[in-house]
């Protein structure tokens, strides 16, 4: 899809699902209803959205400790994954996963992670899969500026790149290792840069601007799909929140995060360069929030209403059911 | 029956395996162009081009990888050069492997299979002759393999193959060259099913890979004493076939456990502990562990001597129990 008027739209309406989903999230979480952590992607959605609208269904898609925005620019149902935060048995993942390992295998989204940098290499083997059976899907791993230090980003990537699979990279550089300033522990200032030493493209983007995402998605992820292989792509983004629920934030100030949310909020964005284009008329947009505000309260209630899991269920799913083989 | 070497009786199953499902393929160091350190994946790439890949040495990129590739509906056979590597991509096989059928209420599926030649034998010291079953044993949701036989290792290779879930598989270095019947016909061998390698009335030893054929020629020297013990081989660790071991023990009285790891908190300790569980009225005497002592394996042959267990340390604790 090209950018289209259409497609902005949905884009909109999907940054004000996670938006909303998330601040849901969060208020639940407050009242006890969802337990556990929170990872906020709130501030981040124009890099979920602006990725996943080049996506196919069956494109793959693996994220971070911090992926509701992934799952829902995915396509992932909203009810699901609120009954998941709520630890019931009509969740993604049954109530077995919880926010960190939200993953839904039928729109081919393999799943959140608990550990930093742990989704390049599957991501990358989920790219190996495709090749192998000569499919044309795409996978794309999510990941923050921290799994940039890992191993994983070093050895994942660089299997990508020798066998000249169809991945995309996206590091979500919001500019904090969980507590930690990027730069007090960083020796390169853009994660792109270590593209080179990959030998595969690597490109840095407003992570704050939908349309930027999207364009330079686009480029990469149609690369990848007609056998160019990987490319990495570093978006320059802020998360609203703290690393988690309950995080003081010492390490940076009110007036940075408010500066952030006035001038840089991805929504605010994409809905002035709607409005400037006359794409989006007052009702439209108020129409969409509507929307969106009925989905997720649909969503809450079909969390509330859902039963918890049996407790057999604890010793269901850790081997697959016994089978003959032979 | 004709007679293989245990390295063969993969490699067959392997080809097999590759010729009957197109998902399966073989990732892992040097596994092309050496053919792998013991020459397992040898013909591979001949035969199924394009099904084998040789890695950079990126242990937690090769599992990494194969995890993907299986959720996505791939049956990757990784091989770890050593055992000892496995440390590097402990991540991927703990928190990943392991657990996404779990995390993912059901959704994922990790059809894997880890090789991983482990034990001592060639003077590789602390870093290349660990063997750590009891690592992964410990882990809920891969399943732990060690055949002490080429038959057996035939047989459960190709039923790891076939596995829906992970598979780590212990191959023990001295054991390629060793050689058995092999059945020529199409065969598997069940996870979970023990097998009872010798009968005997007088006292069961539990065996793990080449313990099994250390016990076996201990029992023909205990014949002597005028003992009859019996071998029951678990040939899977997890899962592990307790009923077999159980039954065995009641009917006997006796047990001695044998592996070539340390005995501390090793998967001898898992095996007696389950037999002081569940035969506790039977038993005529403790039971008996025999293992390595809790030392990183040394260098020196004349060191080495002291810590891998021999038919002697068998015997010696079958004496114990009979006494």
């Amino acid at each position: 899809m090209s950018l289209s008027v259409e497609l902005c739209k949905t884009m909109y309406k999907d940054m004000w699902r996670i938006r909303l989903f998330e601040e849901e999230a969060n208020r639940q979480a407050i009242l006890g209803n969802v337990m556990g952590a929170l990872h906020m992607y709130c501030g981040e959605e124009a890099v979920a959205v602006g990725v996943c609208a080049n996506l196919r269904k069956d494109d793959y898609v693996l994220g971070t400790h911090r992926s509701h925005g992934h799952c829902l620019a995915k396509g992932a149902d909203a009810r699901l994954m609120m009954a998941e935060l709520f630890g019931k048995a009509t969740g993604t993942c049954a109530g077995k996963g919880g926010s960190m390992h939200i993953a839904d295998f039928s729109l081919n989204m393999l799943g959140a992670n608990g550990i930093v940098g742990a989704g390049i290499a599957p991501a990358t083997g989920a790219a190996l899969a495709s090749k192998m059976r000569g499919t044309d899907q795409v996978s794309v791993c999510f990941f923050g500026d921290g799994a940039a230090a890992r191993g994983t980003f070093h050895e994942g990537i660089g299997l990508g790149s020798l066998w000249k699979l169809p991945v995309v990279y996206v590091c979500e550089n919001n500019q904090y290792q969980q507590w930690v300033p990027r730069m007090n522990v960083a020796v390169l200032d853009s994660v792109s840069d270590m593209a080179g030493a990959y030998a595969i493209p690597g490109v840095s983007v407003n992570g704050q601007d939908s349309v930027e995402v999207y364009e330079v998605a686009r480029e990469a992820i149609n690369r990848a799909r007609k056998g160019g292989g990987p490319s990495l792509i570093e978006a320059r983004t802020y998360r609203f929140y703290g690393h988690s629920l309950g995080d003081e934030q010492q390490y940076r100030s009110t007036e940075e995060v408010e500066g952030w949310k006035t001038d840089r909020d991805p929504i605010k964005t994409l809905h002035s360069f709607m409005v400037d284009r006359q794409w989006l008329t007052d009702q439209e947009d108020a129409d969409i929030q509507d929307e969106v505000k009925d989905e997720i309260a649909s969503a809450v209630k079909f969390a509330e209403d859902s039963p918890f899991p049996e407790p057999y269920n604890v010793t269901t799913d850790v081997l697959a059911p016994a089978q003959e083989v032979g | 029956m004709r007679t293989i070497t245990f390295g063969e009786a993969l490699r067959e199953a392997l080809h097999e395996e590759m010729e009957r499902d197109e998902t399966v393929f073989v990732m892992g160091e040097d596994v092309i162009t050496h053919g792998g350190p013991y020459k397992v994946t040898q013909g591979i790439a001949e035969r199924f081009p394009g099904r084998i890949f040789e890695t950079p040495i990126a242990e937690a990129g090769i599992v990494g990888v194969a995890v993907g590739a299986a959720m996505a509906g791939m049956n990757p056979v990784v091989e770890i050069m050593y055992l000892d590597f496995i440390t590097c991509a402990m991540d991927e096989v703990v928190n990943q492997a392991a657990k996404m059928r779990y995390m993912t209420g059901g959704q994922a599926s990790v059809p894997m299979v880890i090789r991983l030649p482990c034990g001592a034998g060639r003077m590789l010291a602390a870093q290349h002759s660990q063997i750590m079953e009891s690592w992964f044993m410990h882990v809920p949701g891969v399943q732990v393999v060690v055949p002490s036989t080429p038959g057996d290792a035939k047989g459960l290779l190709k039923t790891a193959v076939r596995s829906p879930d992970p598979v780590m598989f212990f191959e023990y270095k001295r054991t390629y060259t060793s050689k058995g019947e092999v059945p020529e016909e199409e065969y598997t061998i069940p996870f979970g099913q023990a097998d009872i390698k010798r009968e005997g009335e007088d006292a069961t030893i539990v065996a793990i890979g080449p313990m099994v054929q250390k016990s076996l020629e201990a029992a023909v020297l205990l014949e002597d004493d005028g003992y009859d013990v019996e071998v029951v081989d678990p040939r899977t660790l997890s899962p592990l076939d307790s009923e077999t071991i159980c039954e065995s023990v009641r009917r006997t009285g006796r047990a001695v456990v044998c592996g070539e790891d340390s005995s501390f908190a090793g998967a001898t300790s898992e095996i007696a502990a389950i037999i002081g569980e569940n035969c506790f009225g039977d038993l005529k005497a403790p039971v008996v562990r025999v293992g390595s002592p809790h030392v990183p394996m040394p260098f020196s042959p004349e060191l080495v001597k002291h810590v891998v267990p021999e038919v002697p340390n068998i015997t010696a604790a079958v004496d114990r129990v009979m006494s």
